[in-house]
């Protein structure tokens, strides 16, 4: 579905509250929506809301032969999608620019920084290494989908445990869940993506732009930090020109946000540890607020099905016997049989229409011969008028034989030169005609 | 015009794996409404592959209910994320899809809500079954009922059943789905009542 437009005077008011240094949401310039980071059950599932934008991420592993140049690392796969429910606009075939453009920026960010450890994830040098493969799927568009995406992404993979392995000798062994517990990532640091949107040349600048100031920004800033202060990826985009000034101050604000971030995140998987330890429920089921309106949840309910024999018995008594199988096959020549009958067209009555849909002439069969026959075009009934049809037996002509219907009554007409045309083909009519004029 | 019905289904187990008893429960059930901000409508259904398959499932379903003559034209698009499965993963994207369509306030002619059963070795029969329990089941029978008359919608099953354990799976189901269509009853009555 194409992209509602941005009105106007929706981005004259939007721009002209930025200049008064006013947010639509009543935030600051430089504040940070709302984050909630959610957990599921399994290890590396999680959902992280930046307001309404929310991002599900999720982390897998698996055995595989490494890389041949990197015989002794793990793989890393990032994968973020734009999926059909964030946002009319994206649609699976149309949203390449801007999925070509984040993947890019989140692999720059978590691979090419070495937050995980890819040497750890080695097994076997050379024959067996972990690849681990984080999926992030963009569930709600409310602006700034790339923060999102990466906060998700290092929760997901500092939340995520890969199973426990062995080597004895050439001998692997996967251990199973419940046989050894699962071994959690090694991860150096938490880069986080801050993004600073810029309008009017970059006289003005906004954290954390939501939906409506991503559609009027004029550039966008995106700093990748991790709580060291060290910048891990650094990307300008939309064309505007920074001051080195402008970029410096940028990076003070994203070191003091990937802070309050980074303990955002501590806090919530030491919360989801915690839970886990003492045996408490965790997972999506408990994060869905019980206070809200929206939200409804119903415990374990019992279902009486002591009476499910005597029910299906009875129906099994009451209903018919199921229905004759297949009928026997009819051959009609070498290589086309017929199973069953057919319904009856229903196209109905068509050559009373003298303006009909010459449909049958389309798939016909072109054939040289001095006697043809001609049928009726339709299945419909018999032709008003019994005039015969006819086609004139030139060469020249194409004769078109006309698909036999199920109608019993056909008219087989010898070629002659008769004037006589058929109501329902106007292509055979208007070629005869354009002959006879010839002639 | 086109008209967007958009949700988040999701399969989110039981909160405490262990206690399943033999026989017929329900697991937890756990909804939330209008959850997205840019789709029309959304939903979130949490219950205790073939990819195509499953799709060309919930859209015949979906089509029997929906009221499409009353907006000609328009194409309903239902977008389903699954989080996490936990068994019953059919069943579940149902019981969303009907859920975002309400919320979206899409015409429809009855709702509708998806049961699973499963069959074990034994001949028992487990409704709403977990992931384990469905690997080790003989067979796997999924309905689709409606509220009306809890008639059923659409069944697909996957493994070796009588036609006696079809009938009593189907009886089971339609005993279950009144639960089901209770619990939509309620959220809903919690989400749009002034009290």
């Amino acid at each position: 579905m194409k992209e509602t437009p941005l009105s106007n005077c929706e981005r004259r008011f939007l721009l002209r509250a930025i200049e008064e240094k006013k947010r639509l949401d009543g935030r600051q310039t430089y504040d940070y929506r709302n984050i909630k980071i959610s957990f599921g059950t399994d290890y590396g599932c999680c959902i992280v809301e930046l307001g309404k934008t929310r991002v599900l991420g999720q982390v897998s592993c698996e055995l595989v032969s490494p890389k041949l140049n990197r015989a002794t690392e793990g793989i890393l796969f990032f994968n973020l999608e734009l999926s059909q429910m964030a946002a009319p606009a994206f649609e699976p075939g149309r949203q390449s620019d801007l999925l070509v453009k984040l993947n890019r920026l989140l692999e720059r960010c978590l691979r090419n920084s070495k937050c995980i450890d890819t040497e750890s994830l080695c097994v076997v040098a050379g024959e067996k290494v972990w690849q681990i493969r984080v999926d992030l799927h963009l569930l709600n568009h409310d602006g700034n989908i790339i923060d999102a995406a990466s906060i998700a992404a290092i929760v997901a993979l500092s939340h995520f445990r890969r199973p426990d392995v062995s080597v004895q000798g050439d001998e692997i062994t996967l251990y199973a869940l419940e046989e050894r517990d699962p071994v959690p990532l090694s991860i150096h640091h938490m880069p986080i993506c801050i993004s600073f949107a810029f309008f009017q040349q970059g006289t003005y600048l906004l954290v954390d732009p939501n939906e409506r100031e991503e559609r009027v920004m004029d550039g966008l800033l995106v700093i990748a930090m991790n709580k060291h202060r060290e910048i891990c990826t650094i990307q300008s985009s939309g064309g505007i020109m920074l001051l080195q000034d402008q970029v410096l101050r940028c990076s003070k604000i994203a070191g003091v946000k990937v802070a309050e971030i980074t303990e955002l995140i501590q806090k919530a998987l030491e919360n989801d540890k915690r839970v886990r330890k003492e045996g408490g429920k965790f997972g999506f089921a408990e994060s869905i607020a019980n206070q809200r309106i929206t939200a409804f949840k119903m415990e374990k309910a019992p279902v009486d099905t002591s009476d499910v024999e005597e029910k299906a018995e009875e129906i099994i008594a009451e209903a018919d016997p199921p229905s004759e199988a297949v009928s026997k096959p009819v051959l009609w020549t070498p290589g086309t049989a017929q199973i069953g009958e057919g319904i009856e067209s229903s196209w109905g009555d068509l050559e009373e229409e003298e303006d009909e849909d010459e449909g049958g002439s389309d798939d016909v069969t072109i054939l040289d011969s001095v006697k043809m026959e001609t049928e009726d075009q339709n299945v419909g009934n018999h032709i008003t008028d019994d005039t015969p049809i006819v086609l004139s037996d030139s060469e020249e002509d194409e004769i078109i034989i006309l698909e036999p219907g199920e109608n019993p009554k056909k008219t087989r007409i010898q070629a002659n030169n008769s004037k006589q045309e058929k109501a329902s083909s106007k292509k055979a009519i208007r070629k005869k005609k354009k002959k006879k004029a010839a002639n | 015009m086109e008209m967007e019905t958009e949700l988040g289904g999701s399969a989110g187990p039981d909160a405490d794996p262990g206690s399943r008893s033999s026989g017929c429960s329900l697991r937890h059930f756990a909804c939330e409404q209008n959850l997205l901000s840019r789709p029309d409508g959304s939903a979130s259904f949490l219950q205790g592959v073939a990819e195509k398959s499953r799709e060309r499932l919930i859209r015949n379903t979906c089509e029997a209910v929906v009221l499409g003559t009353l907006h000609p034209r328009t194409s309903i698009t239902i977008a389903l994320q699954i989080v996490s499965d936990a068994g019953s993963l059919l069943a579940c994207c149902l019981n969303a899809a009907c859920l975002a369509l309400v919320d979206a306030g899409v015409p429809m002619r009855a709702l509708f809500c998806g049961v699973t059963c499963a069959l074990d070795p034994d001949g028992a029969l487990i409704l709403d079954p977990t992931a384990k329990q469905e690997k080790e089941a003989r067979a796997i029978l999924t309905f689709a009922l409606d509220s009306t008359e809890q008639k059923l919608l659409m069944s697909t099953t996957k493994g070796l059943y009588s036609v006696a354990e079809f009938q009593q799976c189907l009886a089971a189901a339609q005993h279950a789905s009144h639960h089901i269509f209770r619990f939509y009853r309620d959220s809903l009555q919690r989400r749009y009542s002034k009290s």
